[in-house]
């Protein structure tokens, strides 16, 4: 993992238990926060049907996908039943200075 | 491979199947009304207390009829009593395996998967592939070539139709796929939705299926009476007269290939004793532009998207004043549907116009 790291959003533009999506450099992201206030990021894309997790549901620490009920644990990406049976990636994510980054892996970017 | 003289091969592995990835209708983008994120978060709000209620009420109303007519068997009496029995078991489980199978019937997702497994047992459907082909149907819905839930291609097959409120031949032909799941063998169809990591368990359940089903048999023959046939088994043929009326409303008649629910679907109007066996799926536009939401929220959904919506029909008398008359017609005129007539204010994309 490299460690640029790329500006997502300000904290206060997701909502708690919720999750938004952020596209960046031709990719799509899904990113989460939780009840308590922490931070997560997935791939943005359900990996059973290419639906966007964006307009799914969050409960606790799993995010239901809005087209087949497809879910997932977006802490680890872990798919938890038919129809979601392939996990999703996940990526780092950090606060600072009350702003979302999101660190995508690949090299190039920037803050 | 069925080709009807509309040219429409509805096979999952045929002709339009190919037309409709080409045309991009083939999972894709479907239109979906506007409503507030805060509003949808609120309506998909899981919960345990209306569905365990109503599962309390659903099993408690199957086990008093059935009791009934165990004690009034070889009278009269026995009618009314496996009537009940009947519709309770071989139509209402319809909708509860339709909710568990979405697992949105309850918060917890257990019960969700408890549910699903008795009432796909109860409808004659099997778990495994029959939650694949919803899948399928949800995302491609009345997709020609796709969807392998349509219930009435065209032109409508009458006497098919017919038998299929005694489910006279869709349950032989499950019990076929059945025999052949139970010999780790799935069609060719199935296999275009049935990932890989999912069909051991189709095999598994078909053996404990066919198992449970032998017992009974055998029970039957030991006994020297139906009796026990009437409580596992024959439910699925007497009883499923009601699952047809009310399933028919969904789709039928209505336009195909079109990337619109509002089009290809039936909200109907129904009163409580009716929306309680269907769990109140005859909010059907409304489940499929929003699956997430769950059955007890459905009501409250509609009400948010009406404005948006064609006009909901009256009750079952309204809406089969309608798909009577179509699927006469399309025996002749096999391209004829039902045009949805939308509010100006909520018209479709252009490209998603019907063909």
């Amino acid at each position: 993992m490299n460690e640029t790291w790329i500006e997502v959003c300000g904290i206060g533009e997701i909502e708690k238990a919720d999750l938004i999506r952020f596209d960046h450099d031709g990719r799509t992201f899904a990113i989460y926060r939780t009840d308590d206030d922490r931070y997560y990021a997935t791939d943005g894309l359900c990996t059973h049907a290419n639906v966007h997790l964006s307009g799914g549901f969050v409960m606790d620490h799993i995010i239901e996908c809005p087209k087949h009920n497809g879910r997932f644990d977006f802490t680890t990406g872990q798919a938890k039943g038919a129809p979601a049976c392939v996990d999703l990636k996940t990526y780092p994510v950090k606060v600072e200075a009350g702003k979302v980054f999101l660190n995508s892996g690949l090299p190039g970017d920037q803050f | 491979m069925r080709v009807e003289i509309t040219g429409r091969d509805y096979s999952l592995i045929g002709r339009d199947t190919k037309l409709a990835e080409e045309r991009g209708l083939a999972n894709a983008e479907w239109y979906s009304c506007k409503i507030s994120r805060q509003r949808l978060k609120e309506l998909m709000q899981r919960r345990d207390g209306p569905a365990i209620r109503d599962t309390l009420i659903w099993f408690a109303a199957l086990i008093i009829a059935g009791t009934l007519g165990y004690l009034t068997w070889g009278t009269w009496w026995t009618a009314p009593c496996f009537i009940v029995y009947g519709v309770i078991y071989g139509s209402s489980s319809d909708s509860r395996w339709h909710e568990s199978l979405h697992r949105t019937a309850f918060k917890t997702v257990w019960m969700n998967d408890a549910l699903y497994e008795i009432a796909s047992f109860m409808v004659f459907r099997e778990s495994v592939p029959w939650r694949w082909s919803h899948t399928r149907h949800h995302t491609d819905t009345i997709i020609v070539g796709r969807d392998p839930e349509i219930a009435v291609p065209r032109p409508p097959d009458l006497v098919a139709l017919a038998l299929s409120f005694f489910s006279l031949q869709r349950v032989p032909k499950e019990f076929v796929k059945m025999v052949r799941h139970c010999f780790g063998q799935l069609t060719t169809e199935e296999k275009t939705y049935i990932p890989d990591e999912e069909r051991h368990k189709v095999y598994r359940n078909a053996r404990i299926y066919i198992l449970i089903y032998a017992v009974v048999i055998a029970w039957a023959i030991v006994i020297h009476s139906i009796l026990p046939l009437m409580y596992i088994g024959l439910p699925v043929f007497y009883g499923a007269w009601l699952m047809i009326i009310f399933g028919l409303t969904q789709h039928a008649g209505l336009a195909e290939d079109v990337l619109d629910h509002r089009l290809n679907c039936r909200t109907v109007y129904m009163n409580p004793v009716f929306r309680f066996l269907y769990w109140e799926m005859n909010y059907h536009i409304e489940h499929h532009m929003f699956p997430m939401v769950p059955y007890h929220a459905l009501g409250k959904l509609h009400q948010e998207l009406k404005a948006e919506m064609p006009k909901t029909y009256d009750g079952l008398w309204e809406a089969y004043r309608e798909i009577i008359p179509t699927t006469l017609r399309q025996v002749k005129e096999p391209t004829y549907f039902v045009r949805r007539q939308l509010p100006s204010t909520a018209q479709p994309l252009p490209s998603l116009a019907p063909v």
